[in-house]
């Protein structure tokens, strides 16, 4: 009964509108962070509250939403968005990809892609790419203004001589049309080239930071590398143990304590779909 | 004209809003098409869709700036009770409301600035028809290229050479409503 108490999508109206008006002005200057009065949500922050406020200023009572976490659809934090959303908007839930219209995700891009009718909001920590780099936001800001993006090529750059190699292996930065510097939030870097040209409409929410930035459909994303030193979407170089998949991005799951493991698709969805398709891994019970 | 006033509004605002904003927001994604948006009965000379979108995306916080015959009392009296919006002129606006030759010109308007190019105004073109024909458009939400009806082609032109800066605007005619983000490439 107390469902009825709250608005359509929990948020009052005027909170929406603020919110409508800061994704505007994101799709029209992709990848630069709009600034917007984020709100209490009933949740704590760093649970989704910037995804959860976006998701509830764009759903409407026809949509068919799904939420996934690190892409499942079964952890506590995607369950319990799911089931906000249920009570407080009355959408219809899903777990498969293809029937969501609106997919609230943290830090995976579902590994069907994404077609023209759907959007994907990212749930996003740290919004700004260099504040690790300069933690004065007055200063970042400057150096967005004046695309002066040299300090994250030498953050980069010092992977490599430290490491051998570019060693940044989730939030992995990207330029988006060439203009701004954009952190794709906390997504492996496997997913970072569906981020380019997708089909579908990207919205990323940062609740606490309170900024919310957006891809149009068919944006040019690029991952920041050297010509020596390409940029490389990696993943575990094992096959999905249930389903066998070579070309979704792993998990590995601790099975023992004597060294056992195994590797397993972490969007749950693809990984049943395919598992009921007929394919095996060796694994599979 | 008090019940002219007092009507027009949407009869359920949480849902018709959430229906309109998906119609303004999909336009601004994927400039050059052509949406549907209903729910606002306005008062002339405004299109429903400029209503709606009035409606959908204005309130006290967003100063408008009525352009030409758009500043009625009849659209003022409109605006006031269901938005609450303040009037200003058009170089403190966030919105601006009109037919395309009332306003001009567009360095009246705020175009952002460099550390916060998203404090630029929305320009609402009123009146003109909508066809997906004429002007070529190219640039981020479109996969090769579009094609819209648009006034002025030097002026957007020069909107879109400001990027990161520049002017937003959406059109609207009848019910319908196509959009204009500043970095579309027209020509």
């Amino acid at each position: 009964m107390t469902d009825q108490a709250y608005n359509f999508a929990y948020l009052d109206e005027q909170t929406k509108r603020m919110i409508r008006r800061a994704i505007l002005k994101g799709l029209a200057i992709p990848g630069y962070q709009v600034p917007f009065a984020s709100r209490e949500m009933p949740m704590p922050y760093g649970w989704g509250t910037g995804g959860v406020q976006v998701s509830a200023a764009i759903l409407t009572p026809e949509d068919t939403f799904k939420v996934i976490d690190q892409g499942a659809d079964d952890t506590t934090n995607a369950v319990s968005i799911r089931t906000f959303f249920e009570r407080t908007a009355g959408v219809e839930t899903t777990t498969t990809t293809a029937d969501a219209s609106v997919i609230q995700t943290r830090h995976r891009i579902p590994e069907d892609p994404l077609s023209a009718g759907q959007i994907l909001v990212y749930q996003v920590p740290i919004p700004e790419p260099l504040r690790f780099l300069e933690p004065r936001e007055s200063e970042t800001r400057k150096m967005h203004s004046l695309e002066e993006y040299g300090l994250m090529h030498v953050k980069l750059y010092e992977d490599i001589s430290r490491h051998g190699h570019i060693a940044t292996a989730y939030a992995y930065p990207v330029k988006v049309e060439g203009r701004y510097v954009m952190d794709p939030s906390p997504i492996p870097k496997f997913d970072n080239p569906k981020l380019d040209g997708m089909e579908a409409i990207q919205l990323f929410g940062a609740g606490r930071e309170q900024r919310i930035y957006a891809l149009p459909p068919y944006t040019h994303v690029v991952s920041l590398d050297f010509e020596d030193h390409p940029f490389e979407a990696s993943k575990a170089d094992h096959p999905c143990g249930m389903c066998g998949a070579e070309d979704s991005y792993l998990d590995e799951v601790i099975m023992d304590d004597a060294g056992g493991r195994m590797f397993v698709c972490s969007d749950t969805d693809y990984c049943e779909a395919r598992q009921a398709a007929g394919h095996r891994g060796k694994d599979a019970a | 004209m008090q019940a002219e006033t007092l009507c027009g509004g949407f009869a359920d605002p949480a849902i018709q809003s959430a229906h309109a904003f998906r119609s303004v927001m999909e336009a601004m994604a994927r400039p050059g098409t052509i949406h549907d948006i209903s729910g606002a009965e306005p008062p002339a000379p405004l299109s429903k869709a400029a209503g709606a979108v009035l409606l959908t995306l204005c309130d006290s916080e967003t100063p408008i700036y009525l352009a030409g015959e758009a500043d009625c009392d009849a659209v003022r009296a409109w605006l006031a009770f269901h938005t609450g919006a303040p009037l200003t002129g058009p170089s403190h606006c966030m919105f601006a409301l009109g037919r395309w030759e009332a306003l001009m010109p567009l360095h009246a308007y705020p175009i952002g600035t460099p550390d916060y190019p998203d404090r630029s105004a929305t320009l609402v073109v009123d009146g003109a028809g909508l066809v997906a024909s004429g002007t070529t458009l190219t640039g981020p939400g479109i996969k090769d290229t579009a094609s819209l009806s648009l006034p002025d082609v030097g002026a957007l032109q020069a909107n879109t050479a400001l990027f990161p800066l520049g002017l937003d605007f959406i059109f609207t005619s009848g019910s319908q409503l196509a959009a204009l983000p500043r970095t579309i490439e027209v020509c």
